[in-house]
């Protein structure tokens, strides 16, 4: 009886999401804004973030941004903004993520350009991602495009997206691009006690110049003029991330340890990340070199270990667990679990020159 | 997704075989032939204290599933009559993980996944019963590490299923505490059943045979819970793991000798009793400290077993065949102390690796007692000229009070 219950439930909740009809799950009025405890919207459109969402161009309420180093999407381009409701405000942590007000919303787009040597000639939508702090907790959901780009329906079950484009050096690439299911933003986006949260808003990946025509010269510096940032201490102590894709950026020790941190500290970190477990810790925060991998044997890597006894074997990245993890497209092996299925060479090749310079051995 | 649901509602009007059929609460009903799409959709939607319940026969998956909801049940229509196969999986590093508390799984089986079969992470209250996990081309390096795989988890439940093929441990209960693991069947993994780093833990009526080695306690460096006590494992029976070790190069458990029935690695409160062990060709019942695995470079971990309480065992059998690095050891150690007779390893045997600080405590000793006519030698690791080999059994002659049964 129950189970009946439930299931004509279920087909009336398809029948109305598929009825063409409103979602009654917009905030009243014209402007931007998610219900922050509310049932999300079946359509994008409905939440109003952007004036026009095939070009994504956001509602002028919403801010743009970037951060230094961005997590590997598989060469997807990623475009950021954030929402706050009107009147809140965003609370300074040195370190942590900063605080968002309840009803803060996260945007997140991916796209491939037709071609990466040259944005101008387009590109095609993949998904955009919200993630808003509801009252007691954080909750996401993913939009996956419609063919003609001009709205994006809910994915609650993830999807897969065939796409190509011209890679770097002109060749077609493609991928069997993932949208994850919605457990999965739980599997990244819990760095601390199994509590989801937001990774980007971070003092360090903030402070820096917007994305290219945003005219932000600094993007914390902006946020505090709008009142939307609170308690931030004077300009000259506010941390600064390194970009680990700028050679110009930082040491080789410095870049490689950002791409760490940003790549697989929102796991391998023993606050709480999904790789707890492991008893290796990758976020910028480690100084324990056996945490870090240096010598360290893997605990349960299974076939991870690629028959390699240590995660960094100071000068020998072909022996060293991590570089054959990063390395890998196999779903058992790859490192990060989750949100790739390319090798990110550029990354590796940073990570491997960085192994390679390191003084020491293993026993 | 809507056409599935009303296909979904008419199938359980008109079939005598609704999933749900006999569950109390809410229940989402999966059929052959649901993908990944609608199987995910139910994890995700399924209420609190709810079940998702698989009719019989296959469903194959090209990714991952994943649950986080508390209180909820899945179910089989049998562990042999329901097969989730991630034959075919092409992302993600377990067939399934679990992320809520007061979880059931029960009468269901997993085949083939690329990487573990079933891993729940941080759960209270972990039930698993009447499940199988199955790497169906047996034991090959390339089958997935672990079979039931729960980690930092409290009040474990693992009973009465079976697990085939795993690369590491067929069943692993790691960072956990209390744990009962009763009456399984694990057969041609590299480890049987395994206890790492845990805290009370009673393994009792399983079955473990075929594999390298049939039950390892182990405690290892390097993790958030350490040095873990409390562990009994009896009424056990566990023979001819011989199964040649097959685990990916680079991993702990491959330096487990092939022909191992029970080993100990750092552990500490264990008893072992009233188990069946016997015909292994390396070793029967083999205690070591880290000192042997090497530098755990982690200035918390205790790399000495203490308070070891084997007893009552029936043990027999011959090891004449050791192998693996710990197997030479085995025959350094025999050699020294008869050069000429037979190479036969004694059915128990420990490093002898003893903590300065703690020689002579008597609640940290390894006591061995009452295993009928089970023969001991002591390696006297690392087999320096100072301190011999020797099967002097009466240093062990004694016994530690029983540890209590786990309450779940």
């Amino acid at each position: 009886m129950t189970r009946s219950r439930a299931a004509l439930a279920t087909v009336a909740a398809a029948l109305a999401a598929c009825g063409g009809g409103e979602d009654d799950c917009a905030l009243p009025g014209d402007g931007p804004g998610v219900d922050p405890d509310g049932a999300f919207c079946e359509r994008l459109s409905s939440y109003r973030l952007f004036a026009d969402i095939a070009a994504q161009r956001p509602a002028a309420e919403l801010v743009p941004y970037e951060v230094a180093t961005p997590l590997f999407s598989d060469y997807a381009a990623k475009e950021r903004f954030l929402w706050v409701p009107p009147g809140a405000a965003l609370t300074w942590r040195d370190v942590d993520s900063f605080e968002l007000p309840v009803g803060a919303v996260l945007v997140k787009t991916f796209s491939y350009p037709r071609d990466r040597r040259d944005p101008a000639l387009g590109r095609r939508l993949l998904e955009t991602r919200l993630l808003v702090r509801g009252s007691d907790a954080w909750r996401g959901v993913s939009y996956v495009y419609d063919a003609d780009a001009r709205d994006a329906r809910r994915v609650v079950a993830g999807a897969a997206v065939d796409a190509a484009w011209l890679h770097d050096d002109g060749n077609e690439r493609t991928n069997h691009y993932a949208v994850p299911n919605q457990n999965q933003c739980k599997s990244c986006h819990a760095e601390h006690d199994d509590v989801m949260g937001a990774l980007g808003p971070k003092a360090r990946h903030l402070n820096r110049p917007g994305p290219a025509g945003s005219g932000i010269d600094n993007q914390l510096q902006a946020l505090i003029d709008r009142g939307a940032l609170a308690g931030a201490p004077p300009r000259e102590t506010w941390p600064r991330g390194i970009a680990a894709a700028d050679p110009a950026a930082g040491t080789l020790e410095e870049r490689a340890r950002a791409w760490l941190d940003v790549n697989c500290g929102a796991c391998h970190n023993p606050r709480g990340g999904m790789a707890r477990t492991s008893g290796l810790y990758l976020d910028l925060s480690q100084t324990d070199l056996a945490e870090l991998g240096v010598c360290k044997a893997p605990v349960a890597a299974g076939r991870g270990s690629g028959g390699r006894s240590f995660g960094i074997v100071p000068g020998q990245p072909d022996a060293s667990i991590l570089v054959f993890r990063i390395e890998s497209t196999e779903p058992e092996i790859r490192m990060p679990e989750l949100g790739r299925n390319l090798v990110d060479a550029e990354g590796v090749a940073l990570i491997r020159q960085w192994i390679a310079q390191l003084p020491g051995s293993c026993p | 997704m809507k056409r599935a649901a009303i296909a979904l509602v008419l199938l359980g009007a008109c079939s005598s075989e609704d999933p749900c059929a006999d569950v109390t609460g809410p229940c989402i009903a999966l059929t052959e032939g649901a993908d990944a799409e609608e199987v995910q959709t139910a994890l995700i939607e399924v209420e609190p204290g709810g079940t998702v319940a698989f009719g019989k026969g296959t469903f194959e998956f090209e990714v991952d599933l994943s649950l986080d909801v508390d209180g909820v049940t899945i179910r089989g229509a049998g562990r042999d009559e329901t097969t989730l196969s991630f034959a075919n999986q092409t992302s993600g590093p377990q067939g399934m993980l679990v992320t809520a508390n007061a979880f059931t799984i029960e009468d269901i089986g997993f085949e083939d996944s690329p990487g573990d079969a079933l891993k729940v992470l941080g759960a209270d209250g972990v039930t698993m019963r009447r499940v199988r996990v199955e790497w169906t081309g047996g034991p090959m390096v390339t089958n997935g590490a672990y079979g039931l795989y729960p980690v930092q988890c409290k009040n474990v439940l693992i009973e009465d299923s079976i697990v085939l093929g795993a690369s590491d441990a067929g069943i692993y209960v790691g960072q956990s505490t209390n744990i009962v693991v009763r009456n399984n069947v694990a057969r041609n993994n590299v480890a049987g059943i395994e206890i790492e780093n845990s805290f009370q833990a009673d393994v009792t009526g399983n079955t473990a045979t075929q594999n390298t080695g049939g039950i390892l306690v182990f405690n290892l460096p390097g993790l958030q819970v350490e040095n873990g006590t409390g562990t009994r494992v009896y009424g056990n029976e566990v023979f001819e793991n011989n199964t040649p070790n097959f685990a990916p190069e680079g991993n702990i458990v491959g330096s487990v000798p092939t022909g191992t029935g029970i080993v100990l690695l750092a552990a500490h409160g264990v008893e072992i009793f009233d188990n069946d062990v016997r015909d292994h060709r390396s070793i029967n019942i083999g205690i070591i400290s880290y000192v042997p695995i090497g530098d755990p470079k982690d200035p918390s971990y205790d790399i000495y077993p203490t308070a070891i309480h084997i007893h009552d065992n029936r043990i027999s059998g011959t090891s004449d065949r050791p192998s693996g690095d710990l197997g030479l050891a085995l025959i350094a150690a025999v050699g020294q102390i008869a050069p000429n007779g037979p190479l036969v390893v004694p059915d128990i045997a420990w490093d002898g690796v003893v903590d300065p600080a703690r020689a002579g405590s008597e609640p940290d000793r390894i006591c061995i007692r009452g295993n009928g006519d089970a023969d001991f030698i002591n390696l006297a690791w690392p087999l320096e000229d100072t301190m011999l080999p020797t099967r002097e059994l009466a240093p062990h002659d004694c016994s530690h009070a029983p540890l209590p049964a786990v309450q779940l």
